[in-house]
């Protein structure tokens, strides 16, 4: 028996030996022959001459549904664009980190959320191409505030902006009549017009006759975010020093909040949650910060229901909220040809028909005179001239100096702040020293 | 068996510290040396054989270890004792144990481990005490039985994301919350299910409960299988009622399926990251406002990928890790005092 069964066992064992051994073989091929065979190798006519470009985006970033990579493959037919798409930003931007560091696996262009810019300015500007320097790319079209962020402190414009976030209050116009405020956007801006406390003031006329079980805004996260974004100073100072503990703008963002939260104003909801968006559906709160992305948000939460009874009017004080921006990592193959992409991705003509379609708004000034942003109306939004209304606040939006731990330090200042004070009805002394242990304890290397 | 070759069975009963590796043997009667070479050249390369396949066999295991086991776990050990960023991993600063020790009075990280105990305790022992049940239940002859034992062992086979996107929804803080809603019919008041310190720890338990009772039930009754039907018969002939039988029959021959599943709930326990990581409002590492759910894989998933401290992470884990051993070992001392007590 012994005899008998010694070489087919030893021919399963060598078999098992060679499959295994060609199939990591096989996966090693894999890995270092994609990039050479798919991007064609800079137009030696290998593959049909086409030239294959990645763009690493995060969520639904619009570029692809607006119809504007097909556009560029029909202008340039030896070009061919694929996009990766990350649902979301929190798993996006680490595996961005690692793959910038590491120079692998990177794509030709990489999307940035604005509150990574600064880390990626920060740290990152040697890993990736200068693009002030792209030949057709004009300084002026853009924000002064959007082309700075994207540019280190050596001047190097490491990220073409896309859209940005100018920040608008919705309110919903039947539950304003029933509490006795104007409805027309004009009054509504005008009633709140420069100051965040007239915003208070509103809300506490709004409580006094507003109908039952209907509340001011949405939760005390959401005011504190748009104070703190539409204030000089958030959590850096212009030096880049960490100033969050003292800063006038972070303190009056969070007092606010409390108020609001103390005053029984919020319909206590964290923003982004189903229950939130259960809230937009029923009708549940009054107000909410709005940038120009967020009506789409509300049109698909409140529906057919929510059709004409929503308007949006300027805030008390605008900030940006949101907003992207294209880079090209060094490590690319085809850095030139991913330049020029960008270039063309980020021109005022394609951000005004991003905004047509997707109401990402134009971080270049120059789209605002273009009939898709100057002429835009928003049909659910009572015919609200849009782009007028975000081009006004997007031109008050404060320049304030961005970091690298800015969205972390945000984060926590809702979740293990100012959520306490409005859920739980935490003190708001003592969830400010819980929220400061928290950011201390994580900024802490 | 009749075409086993004779020297075979010649060799057999004669072979001591070798198994049964034949020897060429010169008692063989017909000594053609040509012959006896090809035989003892033959059985060297049969004995070569013997001695290495079984490590060829395992090497691919031990190959993957190394690359994808061991490897992490010393290159995390080295990464501990640095300060590293995620954003730059590259750049690496030696701070000793600074790590470590700062852990100690890391209010965090020990809120995360009583988190973590705490949790631990209420999912697995109610669970294992409803699996032994159930199994017990099962183990009756049932019409359909197939049926239940497939059907406990679905949530197993359930995604966490999936499981605990749809407890979200039930623990959810509002009148549309399927167990306040429940509560609301008997009169009960609502429940702020995530933001109550016992209320979240609770709930991060309930699922999973749901998802790993089945699962160890399931090897319970498996267990019970073995039991020799004898020993019931006799205690029933002694008047032994069913519970009588279910205590002094089942859970003693039970006992090393029971140490089985403590220690592997116990890892799963202590490693819990899933269920609390989603059970969070828009899946924040915090666990909670207070931190009130945040386990310490929570905690490590928090300071590795979202403060992109990676050496502080790596600190952590490696904490965990020896409070595995640890755990290791107690059962080790535990087993052997059951195994000399019985």
């Amino acid at each position: 028996m012994r005899y008998r069964t010694r070489t087919p066992r030893r021919a399963v064992a060598l078999a098992a030996v060679a499959a295994l051994a060609t199939g990591l073989l096989a996966g090693c091929a894999d890995d270092s022959d994609e990039p050479g065979g798919s991007s064609g190798g800079g137009g030696d006519g290998g593959d049909k001459g086409k030239t294959t470009l990645t763009v690493g985006v995060f969520g639904a970033f619009g570029l692809q549904e607006a119809g504007l990579y097909d556009e560029y493959e029909k202008l340039n037919p030896d070009i061919n664009i694929k996009q990766n798409s990350v649902q979301r930003n929190e798993n996006y931007w680490p595996a961005l980190l690692t793959h910038l560091s590491s120079g692998s696996g990177l794509s030709d262009v990489q999307a940035v959320e604005v509150g990574n810019i600064a880390e990626l300015t920060g740290t990152h500007s040697a890993k990736l191409v200068d693009l002030g320097k792209t030949q057709g790319v004009d300084k002026g079209a853009y924000l002064g505030w959007k082309w700075q962020q994207g540019t280190t402190k050596d001047g190097k414009t490491v990220g073409l902006g896309t859209d940005i976030g100018p920040t608008g209050i919705c309110y919903r116009k039947d539950l304003f009549k029933k509490a006795g405020l104007p409805t027309d956007r004009e009054e509504v801006g005008k009633l709140w017009a420069g100051d965040w406390k007239k915003y208070l003031e509103a809300g506490k006329q709004y409580k006094k006759k507003g109908p039952e079980g209907t509340a001011f805004v949405d939760g005390a996260t959401g005011v504190m975010a748009a104070v703190h974004a539409s204030g000089k100073e958030k959590f850096y100072d212009a030096d880049g020093e960490l100033v969050y503990k003292d800063s006038a703008g972070v303190r009056e963002g969070w007092e606010l909040g409390a108020q609001f939260a103390e005053a029984g104003l919020t319909a206590k909801l964290q923003q982004f949650q189903p229950s939130w968006d259960q809230a937009f559906a029923n009708g549940s709160f009054a107000t909410v910060t709005c940038p120009p992305w967020m009506l789409g948000y509300i049109k698909d939460k409140a529906g057919d229901k929510g059709e004409d009874q929503w308007d949006v009017a300027a805030a008390p004080k605008p900030g940006n909220w949101g907003g992207s921006f294209l880079s090209v990592p060094e490590a690319g193959k085809n850095k030139e040809e991913a330049a020029k992409l960008v270039t063309w991705l980020t021109a005022p003509k394609q951000q005004a028909k991003l905004f047509d379609k997707r109401a990402s708004f134009p971080s270049a000034e120059a789209a605002y005179d273009l009939p898709e942003v100057k002429d835009a109306k928003n049909p659910y939004f009572g015919d609200s001239p849009v782009g007028q209304i975000f081009a006004k606040a997007a031109e008050g939006v404060p320049v304030q100096p961005i970091g690298p731990k800015d969205g972390i330090i945000s984060q926590y200042l809702a979740d293990t702040g100012m959520l306490g004070v409005d859920q739980k009805g935490t003190s708001p002394d003592k969830a400010w020293d819980k929220a400061m242990k928290t950011i201390d304890n994580a900024l802490d290397q | 068996m009749t075409d086993i070759p004779s020297d075979t069975r010649a060799a057999a009963p004669s072979t001591g510290e070798e198994g049964a590796a034949p020897r060429a043997r010169p008692a063989t009667p017909l000594a053609d040396p040509a012959a006896e070479r090809r035989r003892a050249r033959r059985s060297r390369r049969y004995r070569r054989d013997v001695k290495w396949s079984p490590y060829a066999l395992v090497a691919p295991f031990f190959l993957f270890f190394l690359a994808f086991g061991l490897f992490p776990l010393l290159y995390t050990g080295w990464a501990s004792l640095h300060r590293v960023e995620l954003g730059t991993p590259t750049d690496m600063e030696w701070v000793g144990l600074r790590n470590f020790s700062r852990l100690l009075e890391d209010d965090f990280f020990w809120n995360a481990l009583r988190n973590t105990f705490t949790i631990g305790v209420i999912s697995t022992v109610p669970q294992l005490l409803m699996a032994l049940g159930l199994a017990h239940l099962l183990h009756y002859r049932l019409r359909g039985s197939m049926f239940f034992r497939v059907a406990i062992l679905t949530p197993y086979a359930t995604s966490v994301a999936a499981a605990t996107l749809v407890f979200v929804l039930m623990f959810s803080r509002t009148d549309h919350g399927m167990i306040n809603w429940g509560l609301g019919l008997v009169g009960v008041d609502a429940v702020d299910w995530q933001n109550g310190d016992w209320t979240a720890q609770f709930a991060v338990s309930a699922i999973v409960i749901w998802r790993w009772t089945g699962y160890n039930a399931l090897i319970y009754l498996a267990a019970m299988q073995a039991i020799p039907k004898d020993l019931y018969e006799s205690a029933a002939l002694d008047g032994a009622s069913r519970w009588q039988q279910f205590r002094h029959v089942t859970v003693p021959s039970l006992r090393p399926t029971i140490l089985f599943t403590c220690v592997v709930s116990t890892i799963g326990a202590t490693q819990l990251f899933g269920e609390p990581l989603l059970f969070s409002q828009g899946a924040s590492p915090t666990g909670g406002s207070d931190h009130q759910f945040q386990t310490l894989g929570l905690y490590l998933y928090e300071q590795g990928w979202f403060n992109q401290h990676l050496g502080r992470a790596s600190a952590i884990a490696w904490t965990m890790f020896l409070i595995l051993v640890l755990i290791g070992l107690l059962n080790w001392a535990i087993s052997r005092w059951i195994r000399r007590d019985a």
